[in-house]
Formats: C-alpha cells, sequence, structure tokens
C-alpha cells in the first residue's frame, strides 16, 4: 500500500514511532525552530508544529512547518478549531499540502482567554471530530467540506487528532477516541501521560474494544524541568492529571532537571514493555527541545528507521 | 422616658426596613437631605424573617451609586436596633449627626436647583 | 427572556452629557423582570443622574416613562408626545427596544443598558444564559443541554480535553456542557446517541447567515 507519509509509514511497518514538538515563536525569525529541527532531526519520525498553542500568537504551524521540512524533518501540522472558518481551514490545508505538509493534527484549540488575545472571538465553526471527519473525506471522496467536488489535486493528508485520558467524564474517553476512530483519524496522540495507572486502565478499555488494531496511539511523554512546573500542570491546568508523589519525587531530587529527565526515560520504557497497544511515543518538551535526543537514546529508540516514501 | 437626640432628625416611618427601597433614598438626598441612616430590627428578629437583611443589601446598593454619582456613600448608613432601645436610637442619631457635621452639608445643596424647603433642614430619617 | 444589566451610570451620563432634557424610557418587558430596566431601575437612573449633573453644576431635566414593551411599534407610538420636547431619550430597553425608539423617532436615543443574553433565573438575583439562538434547535440531541451557548467552544462532539472534574477549562465556575450533557444522556440510557457525529453545523440560520427575520402570514393583518 502507499503511505500518506514518512510518520505514516513507519507506523504502518510495525515500528515504535518517535514523534516530537516543535512550538513555534512569537517573532518572525525562523532562526530557532531551524535550530531545533536540526537537532531533532535524526532522533525523530516526524515533530508536531503546534498552531497558536494556549491561545498566544506565534509563527504559523504551516509556515513554521515548511522550514522545519527543509531542515529535513516530516512535520506534522496542527490545526486548531479556534481560529479559523471552514474556508480558511481548507485554504490553509490546501496550502499546506502544496508545500509538502503530509501530516495534520486535528484539535479543538485551548480557549482564547489563556492566550495573549483574550477579547478576540473564537470560532469553532466545524469542531475536532468534524475536521477529522471533512479532511477524511476530502482525501477518500474528493469533497470539499460542502460536498462540492475536487476535480482535481485533492490533499492526502495521514490524519491525526488527539485523545485525553485525564479529561473527564472517564469513561467517555475511550467513546470518544473511538468516535474520532470512526470520523476518519488514523494517529492519536495522547495528552501528557503523568498518571500512568490512569493511562493504564484507559489502555485496557482500547484495548478491550479493539481500538488499537484501528489506529495508531503514541502515548504523550513530557519531561518536567522542575517541581514548580509539575505544581502548575495539576493544579493550572484543566485536563491534566499530575500525582503529588511525582512533584515530591521532583522537589526531593538534588539536580530537578536531570530528575525530570529520568522520569521521562522511565516512563517511555515503562509504557514500551507494559503498556499493550501502543505504537509509539510523543515527546513534548514544552521549551526545552533539546533533551529530545537524550530521551531518544536512552530509550533504546535510536536510531531511528529509515523510511523514505516512494 | 424623655430622651434626648439632634433635632436636625427626621423620621420618616415605614411598615419595615425590608419595605425601604432605593428610591426612598435617593429622593431623600435629591430632596435635599445630609445623610439618612435606615433604622431596622434586629437581625433575625425580623416580624417578616428577611426584612432588615434585605434593607442592609439595598443600603449596601445604594451607598455604592451614591459613592458612584457624587455623593458619597458614607452619608448613609444602616443601623439594627429593637424598638425597646430607645436610648440606643438617640445614641445612632447623635452619632450620625456627628458624622455628616464632619462631612458637611449634602453636596447638592447650594448648587442647582433645590427641590424644596425641606433641604435647608438637614437630615431625614 | 432577554437579560440586559445597566451599564456603569458615567458612562450613560457621557452620553447625554451636551442634553438639557432628557427621557428615560423603561421597559415593562424582559428587563423588568431580570430588574435591570423597569419602571423602578428607570427612576432610580434618573434621580442618581439629575444629583450628578446638579453637582456638575449642569443640571438635567429628566421625564420617565415604563413602556409596555419598547420592541413593538405599537408602544413605541405611544412616546411620541414625551419625547416630544427632549434633547435625548434614554431607552433602558434591550437592544431591540433601543433600535425601535431611535427608528421610530428623529432623537438622540441612547442605550442605558447592555445586551447580555437569553437565559432564565436560576434563583432570584442569578441570570444565566440558556440559549445560542442558533436557529436550528438541537436540543432533542443532547439531553436538553444547549453545547452551541453553554460549551465555551459551541462544541458539538464534546467533551473537549479541557472538561475536568465536570468543569470547563475556561473556569471552575462554570460547567462543562458536555459533562452534563453526558450525565444526562446516561441517566436516560441513551448513551449511544452520543456515539453518533454530529455534522457541521449550517450556521446560515444562525447569526451567519445575516439579519434574521419570521413571518406568520396566517396572523398578519391587512
Amino acid at each position: 500500500m502507499s503511505h500518506y507519509s514518512k510518520l505514516h509509514k513507519i507506523l504502518d511497518s510495525g515500528q515504535f514511532a518517535v514523534t516530537a514538538e516543535i512550538g513555534p515563536p512569537k517573532h518572525a525569525s525562523a532562526h530557532g525552530i531551524r535550530h531545533h529541527a536540526h537537532m531533532l532531526k535524526n532522533h525523530v519520525d516526524a515533530t508536531n508544529i503546534t498552531d497558536c498553542q494556549t491561545a498566544i500568537v506565534r509563527m504559523s504551524s504551516i509556515a513554521s512547518g515548511v522550514h522545519i521540512l527543509d531542515c529535513g524533518i516530516e512535520p506534522i501540522v496542527q490545526m486548531t478549531c479556534r481560529d479559523r472558518n471552514r474556508i480558511a481551514m481548507q485554504s490553509d490545508l490546501l496550502g499546506a499540502y502544496s508545500l509538502g505538509m503530509r501530516n495534520v493534527l486535528c484539535l479543538s484549540g485551548d480557549h482564547q482567554k489563556f492566550g495573549n488575545h483574550p477579547t478576540s472571538k473564537n470560532v469553532y465553526d466545524v469542531d475536532s471530530m468534524q475536521l477529522i471527519y471533512l479532511l477524511r473525506r476530502m482525501r477518500d471522496e474528493k469533497k470539499f467540506f460542502s460536498g462540492e467536488e475536487i476535480k482535481e489535486h485533492e490533499p492526502r493528508f495521514f490524519i491525526g487528532a488527539v485523545a485525553n485520558p485525564f479529561a473527564d467524564p472517564f469513561e467517555y474517553r475511550v467513546d470518544r477516541l473511538e468516535k474520532k476512530v470512526e470520523a476518519g483519524a488514523e494517529f492519536i496522540q495522547t495528552q501528557c501521560i503523568f498518571d500512568m495507572e490512569r493511562f493504564e486502565r484507559f489502555m485496557e478499555m482500547v484495548r478491550a474494544r479493539g481500538i488499537d488494531q484501528r489506529v495508531y496511539i503514541l502515548a504523550g511523554i513530557t519531561p518536567l524541568k522542575g517541581w514548580r512546573a509539575a505544581k502548575y500542570l495539576q493544579t493550572g491546568v484543566s485536563g491534566m492529571l499530575v500525582p503529588d508523589s511525582l512533584v515530591n519525587r521532583l522537589k526531593n531530587a538534588q539536580d530537578q532537571k536531570r530528575e525530570g529527565i529520568e522520569v521521562a526515560i522511565e516512563q517511555i520504557k515503562y509504557i514500551r514493555e507494559n503498556v499493550k497497544g501502543v505504537h509509539g511515543v510523543h515527546i513534548m518538551a514544552i521549551a526545552w527541545e533539546e533533551v529530545v535526543p537524550e530521551i531518544v537514546e536512552r530509550t533504546g529508540l535510536f536510531p531511528r528507521p529509515k523510511a523514505d516514501l516512494e | 422616658m424623655r430622651l434626648q437626640y439632634s433635632p436636625n432628625v427626621r423620621i420618616v416611618e415605614m411598615t419595615c426596613s425590608g419595605n425601604i427601597d432605593h428610591r426612598v433614598i435617593l429622593n431623600a438626598f435629591e430632596e435635599g437631605a445630609d445623610g439618612v441612616f435606615v433604622a431596622g430590627c434586629m437581625e433575625g428578629d425580623c416580624h417578616f424573617l428577611k426584612g432588615n437583611i434585605r434593607a442592609k443589601k439595598r443600603v449596601h446598593a445604594v451607598k455604592k451609586l451614591l459613592d458612584e454619582i457624587g455623593i458619597g456613600g458614607e452619608r448613609l448608613e444602616m443601623y439594627n436596633l429593637s424598638s425597646a432601645q430607645g436610648s440606643r436610637f438617640a445614641e445612632i442619631a447623635d452619632e450620625m449627626t456627628a458624622r455628616i457635621r464632619e462631612l458637611g452639608p449634602n453636596p447638592l445643596t447650594g448648587v442647582g436647583a433645590a427641590c424644596c424647603g425641606c433641604s435647608k433642614e438637614g437630615g431625614a430619617k | 427572556m432577554i437579560i440586559a444589566q445597566q451599564k456603569p451610570i458615567k458612562d450613560i451620563a457621557a452620553m447625554v452629557s451636551d442634553c438639557r432634557k432628557v427621557a428615560l424610557i423603561g421597559c415593562a418587558g424582559c428587563v423588568t423582570v431580570c430588574l435591570s430596566g423597569g419602571e423602578k431601575e428607570t427612576e432610580i437612573l434618573a434621580s442618581a443622574m439629575r444629583m450628578m449633573r446638579r453637582l456638575e453644576g449642569k443640571p438635567l431635566e429628566t421625564v420617565t416613562f415604563t413602556a409596555t414593551r419598547q420592541c413593538d411599534p405599537e408602544y413605541v407610538d405611544a412616546l411620541e408626545g414625551l419625547v416630544k420636547d427632549v434633547d435625548a431619550v434614554i431607552s433602558l430597553a434591550c437592544g431591540v427596544g433601543v433600535q425601535y425608539l431611535a427608528e421610530r423617532f428623529d432623537k438622540w436615543v441612547v442605550p442605558a443598558l447592555n445586551t447580555n443574553f437569553i437565559g432564565g433565573s436560576r434563583v432570584h438575583g442569578v441570570w444565566e444564559e440558556k440559549c445560542g439562538l442558533c436557529g436550528d434547535c438541537i436540543l432533542h440531541k443532547t439531553g436538553g443541554i444547549c453545547p452551541i451557548i453553554r460549551c465555551s467552544k459551541s462544541i458539538l462532539n464534546g467533551p473537549c480535553g479541557g472538561s475536568q472534574y465536570g468543569k470547563c477549562e475556561i473556569s471552575k465556575d462554570v460547567d462543562c456542557a458536555w459533562q452534563l450533557i453526558y450525565d444526562r444522556m446516561k441517566k436516560l440510557g441513551r448513551l449511544d446517541k452520543l456515539m453518533e457525529i454530529q455534522p457541521a453545523k449550517d450556521w446560515s440560520t444562525s447569526r451567519d447567515g445575516g439579519p434574521r427575520r419570521a413571518v406568520r402570514e396566517d396572523v398578519m393583518i391587512g
């Protein structure tokens, strides 16, 4: 079968995938992201490019994706439903494909209240579920969101979605994941996992329903720089679960940053060995991209497989 | 018992402090009162259960409004006392009179058209 | 009903700072029920404005009246004599009332209220938004809870990943509408309904389609 992207090919070959995340800058220079891309190039299969995460204005995920691609990494373009209506979304998707983007991750997006433009208007013309469905239909049925035919050169993206096992209602999270798979999601990246017990319960339900056979699941891992970061995620971000034991472990560590890296490494090793149905990891080293190579190397995930698209 | 209290206090009787409308208080100020105090029953002793609690909230709202328009919320106060506390009433009347004297006359007096003669008489309850 | 709240009095005063006589027109409809623009609020505002202006040394003359409804030409027409010789009309109605007055009279008509939402009273003194006026009701699909307006992202296939402990990511004081929908569907034994993917909404029946109009030929007179 032909593959939509390099990431698709690696996942399809049954190899444990590694993706990372690069956050675009709050200015108009690509210097930093290009630096990060060069640093991560040999250690990951693809990198997500966030789309104005936490509703803070940053360089566009598609424009940043062009830089990343130019540096030799396959981008996963994130697209939120917060800032664009269906006209802008499709226009951007056509443009992204023309620029060589092959993976799109569909998300709702954080509410603008959290960002640097809290007085802006949000869009949510379509929600993430609908975006997944319409994106798949664009590719497989050659139709615009409206149903109008795309006469030629339809964009053929590998379609990703997110799942948050730590949000509520917990028992509905697996249903919603299944709904996303029904809609057309082909790979899933999860929210940052800190509460392993809950993640395992989630995966148990996923396996029981055979969802892991229908979609590639990449477990979200975030190395923490210290206990304050852990505490912030625990108390300040809705939809995150950070156990006290983790906060304390970091607090009591001699070198908190080191400890954060060790925790991430342990989590990845644990997931690979013990949690069935996980097809890869997604390392979100928030503003700490430089630790990704070490984490990848020390978890035995290096070197990364070659997967050139035919 | 004939208690002495400041002669500048004019009493407006209401059936219950809970019956006090924002407009009654504003009207007193607009007509020239230098200060207003609302005397309600002791909390917990309201014949209508919550009349005095409601009065307190309204007085609070009108204080804010008086601040906004420049009359000054400190010219209005709510007190709770029982009908048997005559001496307490006299004390409050004097206390409020002293406070208002300190603040001076209603800033409306002397500017624009006075509404009626009563504006010269000062306090109203 | 329509829920509205009074603007800061200084803002209202600034709109008519150059006027000597104004009419304050209340409305006996929704804004009376939500205690922002009825007879009582109209008189309070008039009194407060008169005092404010006297303190500024620019006395303001006011006339007050509360119309049965400002959103109906029949009751607006009746105000003609009242507003004849005023420099401005302050409407204490929702945005609809203000516009009906402005349309009917060649006067400077200003709003005293901010029109907030349509909703109901949770308890006396607390009003909450319930309907997003989308023009194509889907409450039968969501257990009687409107995600268009009660979900801060208007998500039709929720809840998003920001829902935790029953609350929305925007505030611990805001219920997650999709948690409420989930709980209710579960209680009604209809969780299977939530597995259906709700298609992208046709927003043309909403504000996005331009100003809307409803016509009932059978009740039109003449």
